[in-house]
């Protein structure tokens, strides 16, 4: 093989050398332009790092962080914004690691009592008091309750939704179908039955199959409640094969078998949403937040009620997107003040007014429900929605009395693994792959090791 | 046959260190460590980089040890061994890697010879076609996996359930009903470019005098693929499928991205289950067992496999 | 070089060279199309992307490129560029020594040093991460891009050393071997008379080690969280749980694949290369 080097005069670099000499040049000067890793400098300023998840409502917390940078000159504000499974998985790896990446992190009803209880993050009591335009009172209680540890509370709750019942009003007349508001399951069994039209495209009811312990097992564990059923017995006996339990999942794979929406064992939040707007299915049980995101036909035509029942009422689940701050926070004071902020009244006006009334988070304080325009906007869901949320006990979930807190989880550190896993297994079954009964015996030896751990 | 010219060495050449080749036996132990110093900033660095994790790893799995609770990691003995082996998780993701390495590899080698048949064949705008092919390989894996599962997979507003509608296919949910399948799918997709190029490669560097005198001679096509083109692009073959493979094994994003391991366990492979075990699961004790598990696992394969399969270890360096 | 007769143009050859074009043509486009499809879908509206049935006809919009954009892109932008190019130059400062010590003047038993290496790059490497993320903790190195390139360095440099002896296997025995006679130091050797005439091979080398980091996703998200967050992380944290995001997703996906595509395609010759080892002239 012969090499061209000779026929060129040296110094002329060839092509494959200049390809190669111009990213290598950029690195230079990116690497000399670039503030470097470590953050730039040494001013007054606080920077701190919040992580968040990817929901609309932290991305216009994102976009209107420039207001609180307004009033607060000395702090900057860094919003790292993550889907769920990462958000979750990175802000645990980092308290749990001491590791002090985030001051402020975004964690759930889930996280909250469990990290209070390891000493993972502050105690928020004596910043509310100190803090006198705070109103923690404001807070609906449901909601201040499921953040609290011993009576403190120990994260600010930011977003609060619970689970109902929506529906194409419609399409349910057309097929002769009315609603109470407060229905049972087999009530809604059978109006799904009735309006599901495949030839037509439209199915019955829309219902999460996607694996995931906050995914599936949400509405599933809701069902599951007020059926009767539980995860634990009060000496943390694992049920998952109990009549009660297995009635309550045969009836959630049926339905969605029998009228509910193709690739159920992969929908969630967001596909159910796309259906129901589409007018692809005619119900959907799901977040309340659902209901702010129609449009079309859809939000022209909406009826609302509670989440069903069967043994007991007011199933609707709890969840509630908090600020916590991780004790390894270094710039506590500037991060309370960020949280204090973005939790306040004041903010919830300023969404309202900058961004659209549509775009407040709900389900916090109990005051967003009183102004007029939030009530013009989200009027015909929003007091089912502030129901829903008033009377869900995270303390007292289900029908027989249970060792956990917690409505769509059960709140130990092993729920995580647990629960996802389980609902791989009930997914198999609404894909076809699996059966119930089988989904549940591989489900219940798994939940058995777990509640060894807890006896 | 070229040859460059070489100036006479200078003094400073000589100054700065030109080995002057000494008599006795010395000279071939110092001749050796002299080639060895260049290779040991590289050893070093990976030794250093892939032995103390796996030192630590293997520590950890002694330690009964889950982030999630406050107690402190101790010691634990082999508990965390035994609890893996009895648990079936580790043998369904060792079948699953293997399952999908071997598929896709073997699937996008062969979609990657037919292909690159018909690129060296004279077409119009092989160059653009050539350009066209490459970018599955260079688009970014979660960007790619995340598409293929919103958008051209998803059952409802997905494209290809859009394009199979005539012919009845319209209502698969191709992700839940065959996993394992699409994931394999979406691997081949990513990795035939990449195939396709490097046997391209070799078929363009075919002598074409030995071709052209088959071909006078009487042979037809297909003979001529089987006895010279064939085993002429063994080595490339051979080549893609041993880094395919490389990268095959490792895979992740992909699966993070569209099935999360499941239905069930059925797109669990190594690298995913420990994925769950240590950031969902949070039990360092327990992946750090199947770790050095698969550590093991894969040093036996790779023992085997590298050392009888593959040709091109045979090369043999100059001296 | 024998002469081959010119064979007289037929009917028959020019047809055969339409169908197999398009046929070429055909697979080609359906390789590329979802390449396509996600430039596309960043096209399109909210509800656009997300209707049933998928909506094939559209007036193009800018408006999510522009809300992806709105997001401070470059920041990640230069993370991805840093730990990619800082990872690229240490596997060819650590690599290009070592594949010289495994092909032109080669230590013995270099069989087994290669194969050690390339056994590192087989095992998985989310076994490792625990370890290495204690590790990183206690050195500082968390959210530090430094991590990102120590491990892109790890993951790329065997391939890297690889690749290398491969290029360097294929010089000419008489050019080294004259060197060497006239005296040439070890150093001089590798960078006045090797490292020349094997700068396709280094700029096809350092091509695939780009394109390796630059898309790598598991240690990004495991290892940084703000100040050194790369592209990946920014595409990913599109993923809303509560709205409608297929479209601005896909003009992410868009965004940040796109400096590794046309990095290939405008270097596509120089990635073959790096492929196949020097085989193409």
């Amino acid at each position: 093989m012969s090499t061209d080097i000779h026929r060129l005069p040296r110094g002329v670099p060839t092509r494959s050398q200049a390809v190669l000499a111009i990213p290598l040049l950029i690195a230079l000067v990116v690497a000399a332009c670039s503030p470097g890793a470590g953050g730039g400098g040494g001013s007054s300023n606080t920077t701190i790092t919040v992580a968040a998840v990817g929901n609309p409502q932290m991305e216009d917390l994102q976009k209107l962080v420039p207001e609180f940078e307004k009033d607060h000159a000395n702090i900057k504000v860094k919003i790292v914004i993550l889907p769920e499974n990462q958000l979750r998985q990175q802000v645990t790896q980092d308290v749990a690691t001491h590791s002090g990446r985030y001051d402020l992190s975004m964690i759930g009803t889930y996280e909250v009592p469990l990290w209070a209880k390891n000493g993972w993050i502050e105690n928020l009591g004596t910043y509310v008091q100190k803090t006198s335009s705070y109103q923690p009172d404001d807070l609906i209680p449901g909601v201040a309750k499921a953040l609290s540890y011993n009576g403190s509370l120990y994260a600010v709750p930011f977003y609060g939704e619970s689970s109902f019942l929506m529906y194409r009003k419609d399409m349910l007349q057309q097929a002769g179908v009315t609603l109470s508001q407060s229905p049972t399951w087999d009530e809604v069994a059978n109006a799904a039955r009735k309006v599901n039209n495949p030839s037509k495209g439209v199915a019955g009811i829309c219902l999460r199959g996607l694996p995931g312990w906050g995914e599936q097992l949400a509405p599933l564990d809701t069902v599951v409640n007020t059926f009767g059923g539980r995860w634990f017995d009060e000496q943390w006996n694992a049920q998952l094969t109990s009549p009660k339990f297995k009635a309550a999942v045969n009836f959630y794979v049926n339905l969605i078998k029998t009228a509910g929406e193709p690739g159920a064992a992969n929908a969630g939040f967001g596909e159910c949403l796309n259906a129901y707007n589409g007018g692809k299915v005619a119900m959907w049980y799901d977040a309340t937040v659902g209901a702010s995101n129609f449009t079309g036909d859809a939000a022209a035509n909406s009826g609302y009620a509670l989440a069903p029942m069967k043994e007991k009422p007011y199933s609707g689940w709890l969840w509630a997107w908090s600020l916590g701050m991780p004790t390894t926070s270094t710039k506590k004071d500037a991060a309370w003040a960020f949280a204090s902020w973005a939790t306040s009244q004041d903010y919830i006006k300023l969404v309202g007014s900058k961004l659209g009334w549509n775009h407040v988070p709900p389900g916090t304080r109990t005051s967003t429900y009183q102004i007029p325009d939030y009530q013009k906007v989200a009027g015909s869901f929003a007091q089912l929605t502030l129901d829903s949320i008033t009377h869900a006990d995270v303390d007292h979930p289900t029908v027989d009395p249970v060792p956990y807190t917690g409505i769509q989880y059960v709140d130990i550190v092993e729920f995580q693994e647990l629960g996802t896993q389980v609902s791989q297994f009930i997914a198999a079954a609404i894909a076809g792959t699996s059966t119930v009964d089988s989904a549940l015996q591989q489900a219940q030896q798994l939940a058995d090791a777990v509640g060894k751990k807890h006896k | 046959m070229a040859r460059m010219t070489i100036r006479p060495p200078t003094d400073a050449a000589l100054a700065s260190g030109g080995v002057r080749v000494r008599p006795g036996a010395s000279a071939a132990r110092w001749d050796s460590w002299l080639r060895r110093l260049p290779l040991l900033p590289a050893l070093i660095y990976v030794i250093l980089v892939t032995q103390i994790p796996f030192v630590l790893t293997l520590f950890y799995s002694l330690q009964d040890w889950n982030l999630l609770r406050p107690e402190p990691a101790r010691f634990a003995g082999l508990q965390n061994y035994t609890a893996v082996m009895s648990d079936p998780s580790i043998r369904i993701a060792i079948w699953n890697t293997i399952v999908l390495t071997v598929c896709a590899v073997a699937i996008s080698v062969v979609f990657g010879i037919g292909i690159a048949l018909l690129l060296n064949r004279e077409i119009f705008g092989k160059g653009l076609l050539r350009t066209l092919m490459i970018g599955p390989f260079l688009v970014m894996p979660t960007a790619a996996a995340l598409m293929w599962k919103d958008t051209l997979l998803n059952p409802l507003t997905g494209l290809v359930n859009y394009v199979l509608k005539p012919i009845g296919l319209g209502n698969m949910d191709w992700i839940n009903q065959f996993p394992m399948a699409s994931i394999v799918g979406i691997e081949v997709w990513r990795w035939t470019p990449f195939m396709m190029l490097i046997v391209l490669a070799g078929l363009q560097s075919q002598n074409q005098e030995v071709l052209e005198a088959a071909r006078v001679d009487g042979a037809r096509p297909a003979q001529m693929f089987r006895y010279i083109t064939l085993p002429f692009i063994r080595p490339f073959v051979e080549l893609g499928a041993l880094l395919g493979s490389l990268f095959i094994v490792q895979s992740f994003d992909v699966i993070f991205m569209t099935t999360q391991g499941g239905p069930g366990q059925a797109t669990t492979n190594l690298p995913f289950l420990l994925y769950l075990v240590a950031f969902q699961g949070f039990d360092i004790g327990k992946a750090s067992a199947i770790g050095v598990i698969a550590v093991i696992l894969t040093m036996i394969v790779a023992t085997f496999a590298l050392r009888t399969l593959f040709t091109i270890f045979h090369v043999e360096a100059r001296r | 070089m024998s002469v081959v007769a010119a064979r007289p143009r037929s009917r028959g050859l020019l047809l055969s060279k339409v169908g197999w074009s398009a046929l070429a043509w055909l697979i080609s486009i359906a390789f590329f199309f979802p390449v396509l499809w996600m430039a596309l879908e960043g096209l399109k509206t909210e509800p656009q992307a997300a209707s049933i049935p998928p909506t094939i006809l559209f007036v193009p919009t800018l408006a999510q490129f522009s809300e992806v954009l709105s997001r401070d892109f470059p920041p990640y932008l230069i993370n991805s560029a840093m730990a990619t190019f800082g990872s690229t130059l240490l596997v060819l400062i650590l690599g290009l020594p070592a594949a010289y010590a495994l092909s032109i003047r080669p230590v013995k038993r270099s069989r087994d040093v290669l194969f050690f290496l390339i056994s590192t790059r087989f095992l998985p490497f989310a076994a490792s991460l625990v370890p290495l993320y204690i590790l990183a903790r206690n050195l500082h190195l968390l959210d530090n891009i430094f991590a990102l390139v120590i491990i892109y360095t790890t993951i790329n440099l065997p391939l890297g050393i690889w690749l290398l002896r491969s290029f360097m296997l294929e010089l000419p025995h008489e050019l080294v071997e004259a060197a060497r006679v006239d005296g040439a130091s070890m150093r001089h050797e590798l960078i006045r008379i090797v490292l020349p005439l094997i700068t396709p091979g280094i700029a096809a080398t350092s091509l695939i080690c780009l394109i390796f980091a630059w898309n790598e996703f598991f240690y990004a998200v495991n290892f940084t969280s703000s100040v050194a967050a790369t592209s990946p992380i920014f595409l990913v944290g599109f993923i809303s749980g509560r709205g409608l995001f297929y479209a601005k997703l896909a003009a992410a996906a868009t965004l940040a694949s796109l400096p590794v595509l046309l990095a290939g395609w405008f270097a596509q010759k120089q990635l073959i290369r790096g492929l196949t080892m020097g085989a193409v002239k």
